[in-house]
């Protein structure tokens, strides 16, 4: 994996930082990505990030646990050994709601976490490169990727224009595990979001 | 941009003059010093009695069931009462984590953190009492329906117990995912300020390497959103199925349609009694008075005051059927076994009636919600009556069978019996006081994003926007896209 040259400006207000991700990426700089210390609403948007679909990943664990509860259950209790329970339907599906309910519940539940941990590269163990301490404390961090032709004093001063309290040049790789980091290009919309 | 509003009319949830970083500095202290002679002194009161508990349970699986006092008619005594206590004990954490995520209420940020812990001990103690009611506790993975050399002899689906077993490992993994999916931001916060290297090793390990990436807290908040959405009708199922494992049976005083909404009332009921006998003493030793408020504690009461109420009803909705039914036997057991003071088992019944539906309306008022030494108490009480109300579900329906030869009235549990309930307090306390120690007890990441909207100190600030007429100020804040 490559090393990569990154800008780091660190910001202190949400107030500031909107505008400044604004300013960023109307200069036509490319923002890597923003840490925070918590979720910031609308900043996924202002990056010009695509929905995450998640949620439809959720959905299709869901109805594999239900697809598997109905048919293991049936296949049981219809073909491999039909109990006789006071001469009742073998087929009763009525009684099976709640097994079934909680397997959609079990698989979406357990489905999307691990998924999650994938698409974020979360497990335990895993380290990855800080830019800065305080991100998970009380510090907006953005890191802008450099490339050939970035300017990096002009950019440093251009952050400091913005308003970051604190800026910093680092040089970084990723630890991805299967070293996707380009991938990572993936996550933005590729048209240009109007700002 | 989103606006970040709200009415100077509602009560702040975060008190005093903070920023970002105090809210970490305060919320972590107390796990990043030496814990206090008092934590000692509580630690070690709840690992005697878990190893108490250890001990019954040893006596109970050498010498089996019949260690309880347990007889032919009362075949569940103090045992499954404690399982559906526990079980609805551990309704609350979820509740505020989910559905008042759902509801898009902001106070919940202040408590959920250590309600969904309580949830999960609470579930952890719940799991031990069917298990060793089972017997043979060595072959309790015969519940498990899988591939076996005895037939293969699959396990009844349409049996609520299986149901139950569903249900409740369910519930305890989905609570357990949401718990720790939430806690991760927190522990990188604590691993970015560890002041040695196996603290920083240990939280690292234990934060998955979270960096507070945009992307990922845009999945991670998807995330909580869909485990929000599931886990609302998964709290209502499971104390729904607890409550089959009685409605379906042919008992008088268990066979009514009743029971799920009742049982589900009842276990918020509990549930929230727990979280505030819990969270007072919390907000008060480590000093959090700021972010679990007298507002919260409010807010949590009147939660109880609505589902003691709604349980009332439930109470009083069995009693008139035992008479509109015309059913001798649901009279029986309703207007004698229960209700009448003087039965064998009369006492617990006014006793349940006492601690659920009486004492609770002295919530109606706001000066009694608002007194934190009234709430513990109170706290303590529902927790006694809810315990009263299985009691009485179980034991006043059973003891008197059809057959007068079998009628039972001497049951009272041996010291294994009741040492086994003990011992799920030791396991419940003794995890609590690790999770206080080693875990932040507050939402960090959730408190910081709340704080710009209703910290007290932020609150001022709206005026302005307050002030300005309707038209401006929709110009001003919503077309921003």
């Amino acid at each position: 994996m490559a090393q990569k040259k990154f800008v780091v400006g660190c910001f202190d207000e949400e107030k500031v930082l909107f505008p400044a991700v604004k300013q960023v990426r109307t200069a036509g700089y490319k923002i890597k990505d923003v840490y925070t210390p918590f979720a910031v609403h609308g900043l996924d948007h202002a990056l010009g990030m695509r929905e995450t679909s998640l949620h439809t990943a959720g959905f299709i664990y869901g109805i594999t646990g239900t697809a598997t509860a109905v048919s293991t259950i049936s296949w049981i209790f219809t073909k491999d050994w039909p109990l006789n329970i006071g001469g009742k339907p073998h087929f009763a599906l009525p009684a099976w709601v709640p097994i079934i309910f909680e397997l959609t519940v079990l698989f979406a539940a357990v489905g999307m976490v691990m998924t999650f941990c994938w698409l974020c590269q979360l497990a335990p163990g895993v380290k990855k490169h800080h830019f800065h301490k305080r991100a998970t404390d009380d510090l907006f961090v953005m890191v802008i990727e450099c490339t050939d032709k970035t300017n990096t004093d002009d950019l440093l001063a251009f952050l400091k224009t913005n308003g970051a309290i604190e800026t910093d040049v680092q040089v970084a790789e990723e630890e991805w595990w299967f070293g996707t980091y380009g991938e990572q290009d993936d996550l933005y919309n590729t048209k240009q979001v109007a700002l | 941009m989103h606006i970040k509003y709200e009415s100077q009319l509602r009560e702040p949830l975060v008190y005093g003059e903070k920023n970002f970083h105090q809210v970490t500095e305060d919320i972590l202290r107390p796990i990043e010093v030496k814990p206090s002679r008092l934590w000692y002194i509580g630690f070690f009161i709840a690992v005697t009695l878990l190893l108490f508990g250890v001990y019954s349970l040893y006596r109970e699986v050498t010498y089996g069931i019949g260690q309880w006092n347990l007889n032919k008619t009362i075949g569940w005594g103090w045992d499954i009462t404690n399982f559906v206590w526990w079980v609805g004990i551990g309704h609350a954490g979820t509740l505020i984590s989910a559905v008042l995520l759902l509801f898009r209420q902001g106070w919940r940020t202040g408590v959920n953190r250590a309600a969904e812990a309580m949830t999960i001990f609470a579930v952890m103690c719940a799991g031990q009492f069917p298990i060793f009611h089972m017997g043979r506790v060595w072959l309790a993975f015969f519940i498990l329906p899988y591939p076996n050399s005895r037939g293969p002899l699959w396990v009844n689906f349409n049996s609520p117990l299986l149901w139950d077993v569903f249900a409740i490992s369910t519930y305890f993994t989905v609570s357990l995912l949401f718990w720790y999916s939430g806690l991760l931001p927190d522990l990188a916060t604590v691993r970015d300020r560890a002041f040695t290297k196996l603290r920083q090793k240990l939280y690292g390990i234990a934060a998955f390497g979270w960096t507070g990436s945009t992307k990922h807290w845009q999945r991670h908040e998807s995330l909580s959103l869909v485990l929000a959405g599931l886990s609302t009708p998964l709290v209502l199922s499971v104390h729904t199925i607890v409550s089959f494992d009685f409605a379906t049976s042919v008992i008088p005083g268990w066979h009514t349609t009743i029971f799920p909404p009742y049982f589900v009332a009842g276990a918020i009921f509990s549930g929230f009694a727990m979280v505030q006998s819990l969270l007072i003493i919390v907000r008060k030793v480590f000093g959090l008075t700021d972010y679990i408020t007298i507002g919260h504690i409010d807010l949590m009461n009147k939660v109880i005051v609505l589902t003691g109420s709604i349980v009332g009803i439930a109470y009083l909705t069995e009693l008139f059927m035992g008479w509109y039914s015309q059913n001798k036997y649901e009279g029986y057991t309703f207007w004698y076994s229960r209700a009448y003071l003087f039965s064998p088992y009369g006492w617990s019944y006014w006793g349940m009636m006492t601690c659920n539906v009486l004492s609770p309306q002295i919530f109606w008022s706001r000066k009694m919600r608002r007194n934190v030494f009234v709430t513990f108490f109170m706290s303590i009480i529902v927790n006694v009556g809810m315990w009263f109300e299985r009691f009485v579900i179980i034991v006043t329906s059973l003891y008197r069978d059809y057959l007068p030869s079998s009628w039972s009235v001497y049951y009272s549990p041996s010291i294994w019996e009741v040492g086994f309930y003990l011992g799920t307090f030791g396991l419940f306390f003794t995890c609590f006081f690790l999770f206080a120690k080693y875990f932040p007890v507050i939402a960090v990441a959730e408190i910081k994003y709340v704080l710009k909207r209703s910290g007290e100190s932020f609150k001022p600030a709206f005026e302005k926007l307050e002030a300005q007429p309707l038209d401006s100020f929709v110009h001003d804040n919503a077309h921003a896209h």
